[in-house]
């Protein structure tokens, strides 16, 4: 018997089939299949329940109830390169050209937990971003820029405790006390195994240290958020869109379930718990990631973790646009892209934002760079409309099944990270890194046979693509770092530095929370390096076994 | 390096163009952990049928020189986007060159810039290959050299 076709179907068999489609890849960037057309057909059965209200459960349509209209999203371009002077001088700079808060950037030594005189930092010192080594480091990185005030973020993991020590002793010599700080420091270390690799520490000391700092804040520093959980560099490693999501969630949940292991209420710290997502050039997809991941994190906090403030499910993120769609090739394109995405953040329901710059392929950007992105965010911002209606884009049928899709995909994940024994377990076999380096393949090689087009890389050349003006960190700027370092090594009182030092090992070898006894030390300006090498006597260091 | 190793290696460059397989360290010198590259070109070079050792990350110039040669390896491919490599690239290059090594074909991957280039290939790097170069373009590349030795 022959069914007679309805809907969707039905067109598709009598008008859409008819006309051939073009040679083209009809996936996302990440390979999911994408229909040619949606319909009511494709919304989930519950949509009211599935997307609630703005401001309200299960917050896929925004986490507050008026979002943009009520507040702007915060701009917040990320910064550092050379010493703390250079940086200081790019903050006040930023501040003064419209920028809501500060963003650190450290520089490869600092994320490792290395001294500006170590070995392997040399050739290294200020070069990605701003060198700290002590605590006088940190305080001349906010001279002038009042630390009671303005909100900081800080882009650092693996010694994340240390640092947050020496902005607490920083703000002390301001005469700001911890209870008045605002800000952020990234701390997530799970992310730094699975796929952006700077680490100190093995796996799980490491926890022990994310979980003292949320203890630490929890108690101490009301304002601050202690993990910034971010898929952003799971990404940039060259995740799909759903394995950024679902690793992301999950290496989420393991910090809740250790600090409530710790016997902390989950409602003293889940609230002060944010994230940090990529925004990809695939527009609808990217959307559909930040609408999901909102609907998965309240939804496991109030069933799985029994969170019971409202304050708890909400998943408040930051966003930057992706360093990895850039191309060195005809450099401008660049700004286009990071429009697009900036958009995708936006629509997608970011609380800030930053917006890469069209040089960075290529160098650190220069100033001229780092005021076009910062505009792009303004004329979105101001000129497109985009930000008067709240979740414009909810009900739409492509978006809406994109999010259910996201959604199925990353409990997918969830099981599966599961059955290997939770997240710190998959990442010791080796399980997220691994599916992030099979993706990364499969998509170059799309790109390398020309069935996905890059503009101006494998489409589009137009040959000596484009010579732009880089900016050059000076040489000398890693000189006059070792020599900050050696100025504060003299004037210091040894004996102090070596009472905290030891208090801290002793430390370390129990179970105290060991944010007090870092404090102590960076009171007593020891270095970073000081600090990471008397940890990891007691914790060793982390050695991974590549895959690829 | 003793004389009867500088003989091994002759006889191995026979060898080579006889249809042995190559045998290329992939290596990230520096701090950064940008390892997505990396990790493409090691897997499309053992698909092309080569032997490819990954470092890992982190790794010293002296740690790469000596995995280069306990791998008896006919090339090394460095990747770096960490903006350190005129610190690192000209000492990997020169401890090669100590090591009697300077016929390993040395080729670096990573956002260098075009003032850069020039002066990498003078100091004995055979090939750059910045943001964009196709995994072909680069297996390709690393064939031809090694073969030519």
């Amino acid at each position: 018997m022959k069914t007679q076709l309805t809907g969707k179907d039905r067109w598709r068999a009598e008008r859409y089939a008819v006309n051939p489609e073009r040679d083209a890849l009809f996936t996302t960037i990440s390979g999911e299949p994408v229909e040619p057309l949606y319909t009511e057909d494709d919304l989930p059965a519950d949509l009211d329940a599935e997307i609630g209200l703005p401001g309200e459960f299960p917050y896929t349509r925004g986490v507050y109830p008026s979002m943009y209209r009520g507040r702007l999203w915060t701009v917040r371009q990320f910064a550092g390169f050379g010493t703390a002077e250079e940086t200081n001088e790019r903050f006040r700079y930023l501040l003064d050209h419209g920028q809501h808060g500060l963003s650190t950037a450290f520089d490869m030594p600092s994320l490792m937990g290395h001294d500006s005189d170590h070995a392997k930092a040399e050739g290294e010192v200020g070069r990605e971003g701003v060198a700290i080594d002590t605590p006088d480091d940190m305080e001349t990185l906010f001279r002038g820029i009042p630390m009671g005030e303005v909100s900081t973020s800080m882009t650092i993991n693996a010694p994340a405790a240390v640092m947050l020590a020496f902005y607490v002793v920083a703000a002390e010599r301001q005469g700001v006390p911890a209870e008045q700080l605002a800000g952020t420091i990234q701390t997530d270390i799970l992310k730094e195994y699975i796929a952006q690799k700077e680490w100190c520490f093995p796996v799980d000391p490491a926890m022990r240290l994310v979980t003292d700092m949320i203890e630490y804040c929890a108690a101490r520093m009301p304002r601050w958020h202690p993990v910034s959980i971010s898929g952003y560099h799971i990404r940039e490693a060259g995740s799909t869109a759903q394995q950024e999501l679902a690793f992301t969630l999950k290496d989420g949940f393991t910090y809740v379930e250790e600090a409530i292991a710790r016997g902390l209420d989950v409602d003293d710290f889940a609230p002060r718990l944010s994230f940090f997502f990529n925004a990809h050039i695939d527009f609808f997809e990217e959307i559909a990631k930040l609408r999901a991941a909102r609907r998965i994190w309240a939804r496991e906090l109030r069933d799985t973790y029994g969170a019971k403030s409202e304050r708890s499910l909400l998943m408040r993120c930051h966003v930057q646009t992706a360093g990895v769609s850039l191309t060195a090739q005809q450099p401008l394109n660049n700004i286009a892209r990071t429009t697009v995405e900036a958009l995708a953040a936006v629509l997608g329901g970011t609380q800030s934002l930053h917006t890469n710059s069209y040089d960075e392929a290529l160098a650190l950007p220069t100033e001229e760079a780092v005021r076009v992105a910062m505009r792009t965010q303004q004329v979105i911002a101001e000129e497109t409309g985009v930000t008067s209606t709240i979740d414009p884009l909810g009900g739409s049928y492509l978006v809406e099944a994109l999010t259910d899709r996201m959604e199925e995909a990353a409990y997918g994940y969830f099981a599966k990270i599961d059955e290997l024994g939770g997240m710190v377990e998959a990442i010791k076999q080796n399980y997220p890194q691994r599916e992030i380096a099979d993706a990364s393949f499969t998509y170059q090689r799309e790109v390398d046979s020309g069935r996905r087009i890059v503009v101006g890389v494998n489409g589009y050349t137009e040959g000596g693509e484009g010579q732009i003006e880089t900016l050059r960190i000076d040489a000398a700027l890693e000189r006059k770092q070792m020599g900050r370092l050696e100025a504060v090594r003299a004037r210091r009182d040894t004996e102090e530095l070596d009472r905290t030092l030891s208090e801290l090992r002793e430390a370390a070898a129990g179970d105290v929370n060991l944010m007090n006894p870092l404090i102590e030390c960076a009171r007593a300006q020891a270095s970073e390096g000081e600090i990471v090498e008397s940890l990891q006597r007691v914790f060793g260091t982390y050695t991974e076994t590549p895959v690829f | 390096m003793p004389a009867d190793a500088e003989t091994s290696r002759e006889s191995e460059t026979s060898e080579r163009a006889a249809g042995k397989k190559i045998r290329v360290v992939v290596a990230k010198p520096g701090l950064d952990g940008h390892d997505r590259g990396a990790k493409i070109i090691a897997r499309a070079l053992r698909d092309a049928g080569m032997e490819v050792i990954y470092t890992g990350l982190h790794q010293t110039p002296e740690q790469i020189v000596e995995t280069v040669l306990q791998e008896d390896a006919d090339a090394v491919g460095l990747s770096i986007l960490s903006g350190a490599h005129m610190t690192l690239v000209p000492k990997i290059s020169r401890l090669l060159e100590e090591q009697d090594a300077d016929d390993v074909v040395l080729v670096v991957g990573g956002t260098i810039p075009q003032d850069d280039i020039s002066e990498l290939k003078a100091l004995g790097v055979a090939e750059i290959f910045t943001p964009g170069s196709s995994v072909k373009e680069i297996v390709d590349y690393i064939r031809g050299a090694v073969r030519a030795v």
